[in-house]
């Protein structure tokens, strides 16, 4: 049975302030949900949430991964768990190079397994780099630059799905992926995202915008209004969003609520 | 209402005398200008007063909690050999090779070693005493005249008359030495050493350089009065690297000055680990025109290291280029001071100075003092500085952990970026692992 990641009632404040109020979704493996929602709805709290960003404070809910609550739990251990965030604004590490980056990231995982373990050994890991650069068709000298340091908007959205590509999740959110990407740099992280689907990876692609959505085609989608999922189906409620907007739904809420 | 006692400590000095001067002079049979040299320096030092926190290059640092009858006593000779130097530090620079390697144990030269090319092409690489006696001529014409003077400070006019223990290095003219040379002072118990460093690279000539400071750990406290004058001539080029990882009851006072002559180039790195009190003066001279000079700096104290490291950018000529980073990262109570100042005489007109200081703080109760400060008096000149302070972003280890990195190894990755820059500017590969070894142990509060 594969791993999922359940998300049961979750509340979440920041600085006292309420910004989800109750979110319910479960994302399995081999599944591709898209949560979409306006700007300031919570989307991306959520995301941060769920890696375990530490200004994020849980007053109410759980968080269940592979059947373990992980709210207690560092974001390194959810990571090594199999849980992965694509930034939507990756931070730069000036003076570490992004291979660099990875192998200490690679390692972390196998020391968990084995405390024993001696790392990776370099040529085996210069064989994965290569491998993983050249399905996302990367320049290799990519490898060798800073951390997210002087790259450009697609650059940085690249090294993200890099990341995701060598780390191998069991659950990636992408948390406004799209947001500041050209046409053709959306269309080459697209299809990144889509080489690495398949039964062994559950995602969640958080957006703003439909526009992703016509290269990384969802099963499920999801509407966030006011730190609430109000509203879930197939794809084609993404499509009736794009036409409609949110309004019929702030109105159908509205409507709820007075009666 | 009850008065409190305060019990006033002052500023005191070390219990040396002027005896302590004849009777090492005489121990080591010394010349007679270089035992008159030393009492005058004497005299000197006598009639200048402690520095207090009265005295503005003092100001942030208060020493008085150094306990002088421990380390302000001279050390006897007691037999150090060169095996007790930690083994990471006696191997060579370069694979297998060097210029090079001369090694002293508190302050007795235990290893000397010099590569057949070095001696062929004439160059002078021994210990200053050794070099006072062979090469009196080139000693006495650079030994504390014309980079560090004895009036420059209480601490310098005391080296001027008891450096217990020296280098000295002299590149002919125009000899462009390939392999680099180092050297090592080693403390291994408390009490006082006072070490010269005498650099001259003539006229054309150049070479690599490392000098390490280091120290076993040991409780009472131990003082290292130190000068440094490194002298690069016409067309010459120095790169030196200076790293100093004491034990921490080792309290250091340094005069280190540069003088580079027209066209000369100099490449100074220090890296600053360990002591328990630091305070440096570290001073480059752009005497001729076109000179060029580049220092850079790393310090990393934790729990109740202080370091204070005071920089000087002197521009005395035209068409002369500075350039200062220092990165420091502080940890637990530590704290620094880096005081910088950019100096442009009126004559030094199209000249070039940058200074900038950055340091990174774990924790809050870590504090660095950045005072950067620009001197100008020639018109045509472009100066500049940078300074900031600021606890290591936790968005940056929020990222690392996402990806699995355990916290304590995320802030590894950014203190090492954050010195990278620095590092970089090391020639030595070995020599940039060790530092970051130091930077590992520090972090993990090994050291």
């Amino acid at each position: 049975m594969g791993a999922a990641l359940e998300i049961r009632n979750l509340h979440v404040s920041v600085e006292d302030q309420p910004i989800l109020r109750g979110v319910d979704l479960i994302v399995k493996q081999g599944e591709v949900h898209a949560l979409m929602g306006p700007n300031g709805s919570g989307k991306s709290t959520l995301a941060n949430t769920l890696m375990g960003h530490p200004a994020y404070e849980i007053t109410a809910g759980q968080i269940i991964f592979d059947g373990v609550d992980v709210i207690e739990l560092e974001p390194d251990e959810r990571s090594r768990m199999g849980l992965f965030m694509a930034f939507q604004y990756p931070v730069a590490i000036p003076g570490v190079t992004v291979a660099n980056f990875l192998r200490n990231a690679i390692n972390a995982r196998r020391k968990e397994e084995n405390p024993e373990d001696k790392g990776i050994p370099i040529p085996a890991f210069r064989k994965l780099m290569i491998e993983k650069m050249d399905m996302l068709q990367m320049d290799h000298s990519f490898g060798g630059r800073y951390l997210n340091d002087g790259f450009s908007g697609g650059e940085k959205k690249r090294a993200e799905i890099l990341q995701m590509a060598v780390l191998e999740p069991k659950i990636a959110i992408m948390d406004e992926t799209d947001s500041g990407l050209d046409i053709d740099a959306l269309r080459i992280v697209s299809e990144g995202v889509n080489r690495l689907s398949g039964p062994e990876l559950g995602v969640l692609v958080i957006t703003h915008y439909q526009r992703i959505l016509n290269y990384i085609k969802p099963q499920f989608v999801h509407i966030m209004l006011d730190g609430r999922i109000v509203e879930s189906g197939g794809p084609d409620l993404a499509l009736h969003l794009e036409e409609q907007g949110y309004d019929w739904l702030r109105e159908k809420q509205n409507g709820n609520g007075e009666r | 209402m009850a008065t409190r006692r305060r019990v006033a400590r002052e500023f005191t000095a070390p219990p040396l005398t002027r005896a302590d001067v004849e009777s090492l002079s005489e121990r080591y049979n010394e010349p007679d200008w270089l035992r008159e040299m030393r009492l005058s320096a004497w005299d000197l030092y006598e009639s200048l007063p402690m520095p207090t926190t009265q005295d503005e290059p003092w100001r942030r640092t208060d020493y008085r909690h150094i306990d002088w009858d421990s380390a302000g006593s001279l050390l006897a000779p007691n037999g150090g050999k060169f095996e007790d130097v930690p083994a990471e530090n006696r191997q060579p620079l370069l694979g297998q090779e060097q210029g090079g390697l001369l090694a002293f144990v508190d302050d007795q030269p235990v290893h000397h070693e010099v590569h057949a090319s070095l001696a062929q092409q004439g160059v002078i690489f021994t210990d200053l005493r050794t070099a006072a006696r062979e090469h009196p001529e080139l000693v006495q014409k650079h030994l504390m005249t014309h980079a560090v003077k004895a009036e420059d400070g209480k601490f310098a006019a005391l080296n001027a008359a008891l450096w217990t223990h020296g280098v000295f290095l002299y590149v002919p003219r125009g000899k462009a030495v390939e392999l680099p040379v180092h050297s090592i002072f080693y403390t291994t118990r408390p009490g006082a050493t006072l070490g010269h460093l005498l650099v001259v690279v003539d006229e054309g000539a150049q070479i690599d350089y490392l000098h390490e400071n280091l120290s076993l750990s040991f409780d009472d406290h131990a003082s290292f009065v130190g000068v440094t004058e490194l002298i690069v001539g016409r067309d010459a080029n120095l790169r030196f690297v200076n790293l100093q990882d004491w034990g921490r009851s080792m309290f250091e006072f340094s005069h280190q000055r540069a003088r580079v002559d027209a066209n000369g180039q100099l490449d100074w790195v220090t890296g600053q680990m360990g002591g328990k009190l630091i305070k440096a003066f570290m001073e480059i001279d752009l005497d001729g025109a076109g000179s060029w000079g580049r220092m850079s700096g790393l310090y990393f104290p934790d729990r109740q290291q202080f370091m204070d490291l005071d920089t000087q950018q002197n521009h005395n000529a035209p068409h002369t280029t500075s350039d200062l980073l220092f990165k420091g990262v502080l940890k637990d109570q530590a704290r620094s001071v880096w005081q910088g100042m950019i100096k442009a005489l009126p004559g030094a007109q199209k000249t070039d100075g940058f200074q900038a200081n950055r340091n990174m703080l774990l924790g809050r109760k870590a504090r660095a003092d950045s005072i950067p400060g620009l001197e100008i008096q020639a018109d045509d000149v472009r100066c500049t500085h940078a300074a900031a302070v600021g606890q290591i972003e936790e968005e940056m280890l929020y990222y690392l952990m996402s990806r699995g990195i355990p916290r304590h190894e995320a802030e590894k990755l950014v203190v090492d970026g954050f010195f990278v820059p620095v590092l970089d500017r090391i020639p030595f590969e070995n020599v940039r692992d060790r530092m970051m070894a130091y930077v590992e142990r520090k972090l993990l509060g090994e050291l």
